[in-house]
C-alpha cells in the first residue's frame, strides 16, 4: 500500500475514533434569543436524559372547608391549608418523594399523626425548608419556586447529592505539586480543570467569596479583588450549574456580555429541566448579602 | 522512472553533505558531523546538521530543561509522583502562579514560588534563544527579520507573563503552565474583563492571525501551482524571472485585480504574522489596567450592537 494512501487512511480511522464522544445527530435546536447572538437551546431527543421530565400536575381542589389544623392532629407546618389542599399536596409529595414506597415511606399507617418514623420529622424539616425558599427567596426562584422534585426527582434519597469535594491535594506534595484546588479532571464541574469544589467556596464561606467578578464600569476601580482566580470559581461553579440543567450556557446567559442580566434569559423555565446534580448544599443557611 | 520536480518528488539525490560557510567569530564551532535522513528528504532537506549550539545555544537549552524540569516534576508531585496517573492526568495538570494575596512578594515555593522560577529560567531560555538566532542571522550576512519576528511573540509571552502582572500588582494574574489550565485562564479572562472579543486590539490581532492563514495559503499554492514550469526553484527567478512568475502574477491580477512581487509577498507574510501577537500584546496589556470591562467600554464607543430584547429582563437578586 502507497504511503499516502495509509496516512489517509489512519488519519480517517483516528476522526471517526474522535467522534465516539459525540452525541448521534440531529439535535433538536429551538432559538431563543435574538438573530446573530447565538441563543439557543439544544436538546437531543435520544439523550436519556430527556426522557427526565416534571409529572403533571394534580388538579387543583377548592380551597374550602376546615383547614388541615383543624381537622388533623400534629399538622405542625401545613396546617393553614384546606384539606383538599392538604390531600392533594401529600399525594403529590408522595408521587415527587417516594412513588414506590407510598405513604408508608413517613407515614404509621394505623395513626398518621404519629411522628415515630424518623423521615416524617425530616419530611416536616424540608417542608420548612421548602417555605422559607419560596416565601423568602423570590428573588432567587422567581415565581416558579421549588418543591420536593427539584431535588427528589421521584426518589427518596435523591441520585445527585452534593458532599464536600475531597481534597486533590497529594499527600506528599507538601514541597512541590500544589493542585492549588483545580486541575483535576473534577466531574463535578463537567471535568474542566477548574477548581473543583465551588460549592464550598460559594454556599459556605459566606462573606468572602463573591460570585460576581464582571465590573460594572468600563474603567477599572470597581472591582478590586475579582482575580482571575475567583473568576475561575465563578466559571467552576457555572460549569456545575450547567452540567446540573444539562443546558449550555446560552440557556440563561447571552455570552456577549455574561454579566449583563438585562439581556439573560429569564429562568422562567429551570422548573422544567432536569436538574440532575442540584446541590444539596444548605439553602436554609441565611447568606450574607455581598 | 526517476523525477525530479518539488516536494513530491519520488527519488532523492544523496551526495557528499554540505559544511556550510566557514566561521569566523567564535571558538565552539559546529557540533557532529552532518549526516542523511531519508525520512527527512520527503518533507525538506534530507541533511542533518552540523548544528550551531555555540554559548547561547548551550545556555538557552540548560535553562529551557531547568523550567521544564521545574514545570514538570511539580506536575508529576501533584498526583503523588504516580507515573499512570501523571500521562492520564496530563492535559489537567499545571504550575500554578501564585495566588492573588502575594501580589507581587516572592511567595513559597510550593505555592508560587516555583511558577516564578520555572518563568524566570523559561524566559531566559527564550530570550537567550533570540540571542542565537540574531547573532547566526548577523554571522551568516542575512538580514534579523526572523529574530524581529520572534521577538514579536516574545513581547506577547512577556505582556502576558511579567509585563502586565506587574502592572497589575500581582503575579495571580498571569498564566498558569499547564495544557486545558492554560485555556480555562484564557476563558477566565475573558469573562473577568467583561469579554475580550469587544477589545480592538484582540480583534485586529485576530484579523492578522487569519490573515497570517489566507496569505500563507494563497503563497503556497501559488508557488505549487507554478511549480510545473519551476517556480519553486526562487533563486533563478530572483534574478531572471521566467514563466511560472508571470504566470503567477498574471493569475493574481486576473482573479483580483492586483498582484504581490515575488519580495512582497514576503513582506505582507511577515507583518501580517509579526503583527499579530504585536498587537494581541498591546490588547492585554491594556487589559485591566485600562480597560476593566470591554463589553461596557464597547457600549460606550458604539462598538456592541443594540439588540432587542428577546426575552423580559431579569434583576440580579444582590442587593
Amino acid at each position: 500500500m502507497q504511503l499516502h494512501v495509509l496516512l489517509t487512511r489512519c488519519l480517517a480511522a483516528l476522526a471517526l475514533v474522535a467522534l465516539v464522544g459525540c452525541e448521534r445527530p440531529p439535535v433538536e435546536s429551538q432559538q431563543t434569543g435574538y438573530r446573530g447572538t447565538g441563543m439557543a437551546d439544544i436538546q437531543n431527543p435520544r439523550d436519556p436524559r430527556s426522557a427526565d421530565v416534571y409529572p403533571a400536575d394534580l388538579e387543583p381542589l377548592p380551597a374550602v372547608g376546615a383547614t388541615a389544623g383543624e381537622v388533623y392532629e400534629n399538622v405542625q407546618v401545613l396546617g393553614h391549608l384546606t384539606v383538599p389542599e392538604f390531600t392533594r399536596l401529600m399525594t403529590a409529595m408522595t408521587r415527587w418523594v417516594s412513588p414506590e414506597e407510598g405513604c408508608n415511606y413517613c407515614h404509621v399507617v394505623e395513626n398518621l399523626a404519629s411522628d415515630d418514623v424518623y423521615t416524617k420529622v425530616v419530611s416536616r424539616r424540608m417542608i420548612q425548608m421548602n417555605q422559607a425558599i419560596n416565601g423568602e427567596w423570590n428573588a432567587h426562584v422567581g415565581d416558579n419556586g421549588v418543591n420536593c422534585y427539584t431535588c427528589h426527582r421521584g426518589k427518596a434519597v435523591p441520585e445527585y447529592i452534593w458532599f464536600e469535594t475531597p481534597a486533590t491535594e497529594s499527600a506528599m506534595a507538601t514541597f512541590a505539586g500544589n493542585r492549588a484546588g483545580q486541575n483535576a479532571p473534577a466531574p463535578e464541574v463537567g471535568l474542566a480543570s477548574l477548581p473543583v469544589d465551588p460549592l464550598s467556596t460559594f454556599l459556605e464561606s459566606g462573606e468572602t467569596a463573591n460570585v460576581r467578578v464582571v465590573p460594572k464600569d468600563a474603567f477599572p476601580g470597581d472591582m478590586p479583588g475579582a482575580s482571575i482566580q475567583m473568576t475561575e470559581a465563578t466559571y467552576s461553579l457555572m460549569m456545575h450549574l450547567s452540567s446540573a440543567l444539562d443546558a449550555n450556557c446560552t440557556y440563561c446567559h447571552n455570552t456577549a456580555s455574561f454579566q449583563n442580566s438585562r439581556r439573560n434569559r429569564s429562568a422562567e423555565h429551570l422548573r422544567l429541566r432536569p436538574i440532575r446534580h442540584w446541590p444539596g448544599s444548605k439553602p436554609t443557611r441565611e447568606r450574607r448579602p455581598a | 522512472m526517476a523525477q525530479y520536480q518539488n516536494i513530491f518528488t519520488r527519488s532523492q539525490v544523496h551526495g557528499p553533505t554540505d559544511p556550510g560557510v566557514p566561521l569566523y567569530d567564535d571558538s565552539w564551532g559546529r557540533q557532529a558531523e552532518a549526516r542523511v535522513s531519508y525520512w527527512l528528504g520527503k518533507i525538506g532537506d534530507a541533511q542533518i546538521g552540523p548544528i550551531y549550539l555555540g554559548f547561547t545555544g548551550v545556555a538557552s537549552l540548560i535553562c529551557g530543561f531547568i523550567a521544564i524540569e521545574i514545570i514538570g516534576l511539580n506536575m508529576w508531585a501533584s498526583v503523588n509522583w504516580d507515573p499512570v496517573q501523571f500521562i492520564r492526568q496530563l492535559p489537567w495538570l499545571a504550575l500554578e502562579p501564585p495566588s492573588p494575596e502575594y501580589g507581587l512578594r516572592i511567595p513559597p515555593l510550593n505555592e508560587g514560588g516555583w511558577w516564578l522560577m520555572a518563568g524566570f529560567f523559561l524566559t531566559a531560555s527564550i530570550i537567550l534563544w533570540w540571542v542565537r538566532m540574531y547573532r547566526r542571522a548577523r554571522a551568516l550576512g542575512m538580514g534579523t527579520h526572523v529574530a524581529w519576528a520572534f521577538a514579536s511573540a516574545i513581547w506577547l509571552y512577556l505582556v502576558l507573563g511579567f509585563i502586565r502582572p506587574v502592572l497589575m500588582g500581582s503575579w495571580g494574574e498571569a498564566v498558569p503552565f499547564g495544557i486545558f489550565p492554560h485555556l480555562d485562564w484564557t476563558a477566565a479572562f475573558s469573562i473577568r474583563y467583561g469579554n475580550l472579543f469587544y477589545n480592538p486590539f484582540h480583534m485586529l490581532s485576530i484579523a492578522f492571525l487569519y490573515g497570517s492563514a489566507l496569505l500563507f495559503a494563497m503563497h503556497g499554492g501559488t508557488i505549487l501551482a507554478v511549480g510545473r514550469f519551476g517556480g519553486h526553484r526562487e533563486i533563478e527567478q530572483i534574478t531572471d524571472r521566467g514563466t511560472a512568475s508571470e504566470r503567477g502574477a498574471l493569475f493574481w491580477r486576473w482573479t483580483m485585480g492586483f498582484n504581490a512581487t515575488m519580495e512582497s509577498i514576503h513582506r505582507w507574510a511577515w507583518w501580517f504574522a509579526v503583527l499579530c501577537p504585536l498587537t494581541g500584546g498591546i490588547g492585554i496589556l491594556i487589559t485591566g489596567t485600562v480597560v476593566d470591562n470591554w463589553y461596557l467600554w464597547g457600549m460606550e464607543h458604539g462598538l456592541v450592537p443594540p439588540y432587542p430584547e428577546a426575552t423580559p429582563a431579569i434583576t440580579d437578586p444582590a442587593p
